[in-house]
């Protein structure tokens, strides 16, 4: 039997590969990195880079980086809550997840954006727990009603109490860190299973150009050494924040996230570290980050393509939208991202659910996308030859006018060599009519509806629960809200 | 060079982003004695009034418009010290203090306004971003501005624009300034229901605005 070839998209020859990191190479060693956090600055130069007598610069040699390198695995693996589940995130692996610290909601009645709360927080991790094409929970909403400095905590205590699914997240203050690993190895039991099974990616953004802020490299740092891996999400803003050609602007990601990648290592040698990004194809009208643009698609495929071949697990933003509501953009932006992520091996794939320059969710677009990446995984799934012969044995008595619906061939692979429609509109044009010219939109909220009356809150042990409390409760106090209320009837 | 043969060029130089011409030119009026004001008013300012106009016609975008304002930019610190020396002044359109507020750290959008206010003959006081509300108070105040230029790119912050009218109204200053609010979750709208003195959705337009609102079209 000849099996199902994995279909690839590779934007970059291998001679073009090699070219872009030997210049990121060469960026480092040259220009260097602005680090603005004092431990890793020791770090680096302990390890034997060039620090500038500011303390910030810091130059790093090729074989530093080929080290940090060498001791980088080539892939991560991820544990579900129960810990019985896991998920290997390398290879060619691909992990859908909701993009992350989304600000607002679009609300499907009014259809406007509204900032999110508590509620909108709950609803978003209840439809993602239903939805079997997102591997992954992403921590995708900031609730405006709790303070911001406890925001980062927070969204991750509601996801640990609602969610099975393993979580991409990231702090917002370098405090943020300690609880939430803490509540991390509570639902674990302990910080070496914790490390043994990672429940969580931390998010750490560098700023570009070539910089490192205190709160993204002590994100990195702390990931490392307790075993969480650390997802590398340079954005270059091609010809703002980046050089404007799309290789360039690969060379600034490639320097940018090499650079993580050697905190990491001299955090913690052996360190997880995920090759990921969100750069975008800067809009020379418009001042802004289109994740829709053909260009940003284009960088995250050939970024990924780099990433392994440094053999390194990889991650991009792709399958959202810049579209305000649920219209033909946000389908077209997402479905191209989704097809072309997966196409390219990107291993976690940031973004279906969001619009708006990853500002805002949607419940309804969840749904939606959903059924997008059910489509994404049959195609990587391939085309394999079920049987020897082919097809031949089928056309046994054949005779004109003869109907396959009813051989039992078609009984037996139909399911799994095709997919149901899911919401998509595959009605006879009249009978769409007497169904009420209903639109995916209309069909998406409905099943929202249907997926939250279905949600059924995966077992959590009580002492775990009440652990997760009090890590909440004291984080909320030291920071100052002492009476931060805990939603408990979730 | 005579002033029909420099003037032309000065145009082009700001039409072109041309930062190294835009300032020899302005070399050339200094050592030439000529009229600087008058060097501003129909060399420069026609330049930058025709890249606006190219933005406009959606043929110029942000690279050329953003080289274009650093060039006036440039031309203006050549002109600016002589003008001073000469007790004159560029400024035509008096002060405006500009910034994104605090909670909001993008400033891409803010910048390119206050290069193309300065361009427009504004002597512009950039805060940078993050700025507490108070600061764009303490600076108006202090430079004697005659404008507040206030930028939010977020949802969340941009109600700080709010903010800052009520802290003006509660300091008897509201009609001491006309207050401008731009950014992407800003409009129209948005600045009738706060009671801003207006909104403009890009740099071209809000150039325009100001200059309508200190009496300048």
């Amino acid at each position: 039997m000849i099996e199902a070839k994995r279909p690839r998209l590779e934007l970059l020859s291998q001679a073009f590969i090699e070219r872009i990191v030997d210049e990121a190479l060469t960026l480092l060693e040259r220009h260097g990195v602005m680090v603005e956090n004092a431990e890793a600055v020791k770090l680096l130069g302990e390890a034997g880079a060039a620090v500038d007598r500011d303390g910030q610069r810091v130059r790093l040699g090729r074989k530093l980086v080929e080290t940090s390198l060498a001791s980088t695995p080539p892939a991560a693996a991820l544990y579900d809550r129960s810990g019985a589940k896991s998920f290997a995130v390398g290879g060619d692996e691909v992990h859908f997840d909701p993009g992350s610290a989304a600000v607002t909601m679009l609300d499907h009645d009014t259809q406007s954006e509204r900032k999110a709360a508590t509620p909108d927080l709950v609803a978003f991790y209840k439809v993602v727990e239903t939805l079997e094409n997102f591997h992954f929970q992403s921590t995708g909403l900031i609730a405006s009603d709790v303070p911001a400095a406890v925001s980062d905590a927070y969204r991750l205590y509601l996801g640990l109490r609602l969610s099975e699914k393993p979580f991409v997240t990231g702090t917002f203050r370098v405090e943020g860190f300690r609880p939430m690993r803490d509540m991390l190895a509570a639902v674990r039991g302990g910080e070496d299973k914790l490390r043994r099974k990672p429940l969580a990616i931390f998010d750490a953004c560098p700023s570009p150009p070539l910089k490192w802020s205190n709160l993204t490299t002590q994100s990195l740092i702390d990931s490392a050494r307790a075993g969480l891996p650390s997802e590398l999400i340079s954005m270059g803003m091609t010809g703002a924040t980046s050089p404007v050609t799309i290789a360039g602007t690969l060379v600034q990601h490639v320097a940018e996230n090499l650079s993580g990648l050697v905190i990491c290592q001299l955090a913690k040698a052996g360190a997880p570290v995920i090759f990921g990004g969100s750069p975008s194809s800067f809009d020379m009208r418009k001042g802004t980050t289109p994740m829709g643009a053909i260009g940003t698609m284009m960088i995250d495929a050939a970024y990924a393509q780099i990433g392994k071949f440094l053999k390194l697990p990889t991650h991009a933003y792709m399958g959202l939208s810049d579209a305000k509501i649920n219209d033909p953009q946000a389908g077209y932006e997402t479905a191209l991202g989704t097809v072309l992520g997966a196409l390219a091996g990107v291993n976690v794939i940031s973004g279906p659910g969001m619009l708006d320059f990853e500002s805002c969710q949607s419940l309804e677009k969840l749904v939606i996308d959903d059924g997008i990446c059910a489509m994404v995984y049959r195609l990587l799934a391939g085309i394999a030859q079920r049987d020897d012969p082919i097809a031949l044995d089928t056309f046994e008595g054949f005779t004109a006018g003869m109907s396959f619906l009813s051989h039992p061939h078609t009984r037996k692979w139909y399911r799994k060599e095709h997919i149901g429609g899911g919401l998509a509109d595959r009605d006879p044009f009249d009978a769409w009519v007497a169904a009420g010219r209903t639109s995916i939109v209309d069909k998406a909220h409905t099943d929202v509806a249907r997926r939250l009356e279905k949600y059924a809150a995966p077992p959590l042990a009580e002492d775990v629960r009440k652990e997760l409390v009090q890590i909440m409760a004291a984080y909320a106090r030291s920071s100052g809200f002492p009476d931060l209320p805990l939603p408990t009837d979730l | 060079m005579t002033k029909n043969e420099l003037f032309p060029k000065m145009s082009e130089a700001i039409v072109a982003g041309d930062r190294a011409a835009a300032t020899a030119l302005a070399e050339d009026a200094v050592r030439g004695d000529l009229d600087l004001l008058e060097v501003i008013e129909q060399g420069y300012v026609p330049g930058i009034q025709k890249v606006g106009d190219l933005w406009e016609q959606g043929e110029y975008f942000l690279p050329e418009l953003i080289s274009s304002a650093e060039a006036m930019k440039a031309a203006m610190a050549r002109l600016d010290p002589e003008l001073k020396r000469r007790s004159l002044s560029s400024h035509m359109g008096g002060r405006v203090v500009i910034g994104t507020v605090e909670g909001d750290i993008h400033d891409i959008g803010k910048n390119l306004v206050a290069s193309m206010l300065q361009a427009g003959g504004f002597e512009v006081h950039d805060l940078g971003a993050d700025v507490k509300l108070e600061r764009f108070i303490e600076k108006a105040e202090e430079v004697g501005a005659g404008m507040i230029c206030l930028s939010a790119l977020l949802t969340t912050t941009m109600t700080n624009q709010r903010r800052l009218l009520g802290l003006l109204k509660d300091r008897g200053l509201r009609d001491k300034y006309k207050v401008l609010v731009g950014g992407a979750p800003a409009s129209r709208k948005w600045a009738e229901e706060i009671g801003a003195d207006g909104y403009a959705e890009n740099a071209v337009a809000a150039v325009k605005l100001a200059k309508s609102l200190a009496g300048r079209t």
